[in-house]
């Protein structure tokens, strides 16, 4: 978990929020904060009670879910609307969104790392231009784009693919990559560069050897806002796909939720699941994927 | 020209690269994947927008160009009216909902105590799920039978939520703020955290309170993290569609149909993609003219202001 940047020379304060999760901030709390803790407590309320209501009547059955409480967990418990869902092809759904997370964040990274590079460290109108349509992009709502989009795609014959979802995402994925890493990539010293372009080094070199490794907390940073996107994207499946060999998670919920509108609690079991993966991905993670995003979005 | 000193730049003139080679940077061809990505995704399908609302187009036939035709379709229907009605509603109570909370659950959580790093854990638990959970989840939750209401055993929540067109527009600026609040009360927090402590001993030697010190010192340190937050927050609230899809379609009758959500029906489901197309390009504008007004509300590049303050 290496979540700190060691910087030999470090002009200014450095990605600080990364390694300071324990940071205490020490403002003289002398008296403890009720209205703060009141809040603070109120909102996990809001917070689990929908988590909780799902849960507990997602191991219901049709006819304890029509008696029961619905705030009550059940009295028999049972796993067969999770035995439904899993059999409705479930692990082809799961499969799907892997494939499409995965497909477009490592190369959506890799490309706007390159981008971040050369924004940073580069100079001429060419890249200062770049940047700013970068920037562009964060500020235009690119959904309105869809239309042009199921155009391209269905012209390229590419409709019903899982590409169809993996390229639009990784350009879609770009402004907001871009942006952090290069917020990042301009606290590395530049002292760091010329050192390493003394010693003759490329800046390929350059790049993977000195710039990665620094800016390893925004690279995580990004990846995994990225695949938090694109794993639970909607627009782009329900448009460019349309066959349940193509279907992703997302998706799945809703077409499920149309098949068996009457077994709520079978939906409810489909939503469980399809959370499940993010959630133990978060307990594995959790620790590098807040600190992360902390940092990423407050420079 | 002096020989006496021998500065960095002259000793790297002497080794091996010149001093142009040290200068020069990255050539911008690391960019152009990027970019090229960006440009035919983004960039060209945004102009492609702009050059089907002049067109008749059901999405599957031939495209004809149709001069103002759709556009005039569009303004002319109040459905359009009132969709944009709806997404500033939508924006504006989104808005005035979510930034206090996430600001001050944001300021809560950066404090060092142990429980409330436990409860910052279990906030970020809404981000994990999809919209289209969101809203089944919420959708279940709501029902008048057999849903949180009736559980309680609370008359006035064993409502029809999302049956009243009254009611509804609210219970979505609910939903959206359960779902998105976490995310910029995470922002907030590594906002927070990136003030320095010294301001704080500084102003407790000068015998400031808790409250004088959240409004001279906090909030004023948060200025950049509420324009990146305010700004997410506003031009997030034109691509909500996934949400309100799921949770409402835009109904009852037309009350949570909003900009997003009235474009996909009118080009994919009513077939017109011409008017959608126009639609989108109004979304677009919308969006765009709202970004730079948040930015200017910061008054300079945030970019160029990286290290100040930190």
């Amino acid at each position: 978990m290496a979540s700190t940047t060691q910087l030999p020379t470090a002009p200014a304060p450095l990605p600080a929020p990364v390694a300071t999760r324990r940071r205490p901030l020490k403002t003289g709390r002398s008296r403890p904060n009720f209205l703060g803790g009141l809040g603070g407590w109120l909102w996990l309320a809001i917070i689990i009670v929908p988590v909780y209501y799902v849960v507990i009547t997602s191991l219901k059955n049709q006819a304890g879910f029509f008696t029961s409480n619905p705030m009550l967990p059940p009295a028999e418990p049972t796993l067969d609307n999770y035995k439904l869902v899993l059999e409705n092809d479930f692990a082809r759904y799961f499969a799907n969104s892997l494939i499409v997370t995965v497909g477009s964040v490592v190369p959506a990274l890799f490309v706007a790392f390159m981008a971040a590079y050369a924004i940073v460290r580069g100079k001429g109108r060419f890249l200062s231009w770049t940047n700013n349509v970068f920037l562009l992009g964060l500020a235009i709502p690119l959904h309105a784009t869809i239309i042009p989009i199921y155009w391209m795609i269905t012209k390229a014959h590419m409709y019903d693919t899982l590409l169809a979802l993996i390229l639009p995402s990784i350009a879609f994925a770009i402004p907001v990559s871009v942006l952090i890493l290069s917020n990042f990539m301009r606290d590395v010293p530049n002292e760091l560069f010329e050192s390493m372009r003394l010693d003759g080094c490329s800046d390929w070199a350059m790049m993977w050897r000195l710039a990665l490794p620094m800016t390893k907390p925004a690279v995580i940073t990004v990846g995994i806002y990225n695949a938090l996107h694109v794993w639970n994207g909607f627009l782009f499946p329900l448009i460019l796909t349309q066959s349940p060999e193509t279907r992703v998670l997302p998706l799945s919920l809703w077409t499920f939720q149309g098949e068996f509108s009457v077994n709520i609690p079978a939906v409810l079991a489909s939503v469980v699941l399809a959370t499940l993966p993010l959630l133990v991905v978060y307990v594995v993670a959790r620790r590098q994927l807040l600190s992360g995003l902390t940092a990423g979005f407050s420079k | 020209m002096s020989t006496t000193t021998t500065t960095r730049e002259q000793l790297s003139r002497r080794d091996q690269p010149s001093r142009r080679t040290l200068e020069k940077g990255p050539s911008g061809w690391l960019a152009a994947p990027a970019l090229a990505f960006f440009m035919l995704f983004a960039i060209l399908p945004l102009l492609g927008v702009l050059f089907l609302s002049f067109t008749r187009w059901d999405g599957l036939g031939e495209i004809k160009l149709d001069g103002l035709s759709s556009w005039n379709t569009v303004l002319a229907d109040p459905v359009t009216g009132n969709a944009l009605l709806v997404t500033a509603k939508i924006m504006f109570f989104s808005f005035i909902v979510q930034a206090p909370i996430s600001l001050l659950l944001g300021v809560f959580t950066a404090a060092s105590q142990k429980y409330r790093a436990a409860l910052a854990v279990l906030y970020f638990v809404p981000l994990l799920l999809s919209s289209a959970a969101v809203a089944i989840a919420f959708k279940a939750l709501l029902d008048p039978n057999f849903g949180l209401g009736p559980g309680l055993g609370l008359p006035f929540l064993a409502q029809d939520w999302l049956g009243n067109s009254d009611l509804v527009l609210f219970v979505v600026v609910f939903v959206i703020a359960w779902q998105f609040v976490p995310f910029h009360t995470l922002i907030y927090q590594g906002g927070v955290r990136q003030i320095p402590t010294s301001l704080y001993e500084a102003a407790q030697i000068d015998g400031a309170g808790r409250i004088q010190q959240f409004f001279n010192i906090t909030l004023p340190q948060l200025k950049y993290t509420m324009i990146t937050s305010s700004t997410l927050m506003v031009v997030g609230s034109l691509a909500y569609f996934d949400l309100i899809f799921v949770l409402t379609a835009g109904g009852p009758g037309y009350s949570t149909r909003l900009l997003p959500l009235h474009m996909y029906l009118t080009g994919f489901k009513a077939n017109d993609m011409g008017a959608a197309s126009a639609l989108g390009v109004i979304l677009v504008v919308i969006g765009l003219a709202l970004a730079l007004f948040l930015q200017r509300l910061g008054g300079k590049n945030r970019n160029a202001s990286q290290l100040e303050g930190a």
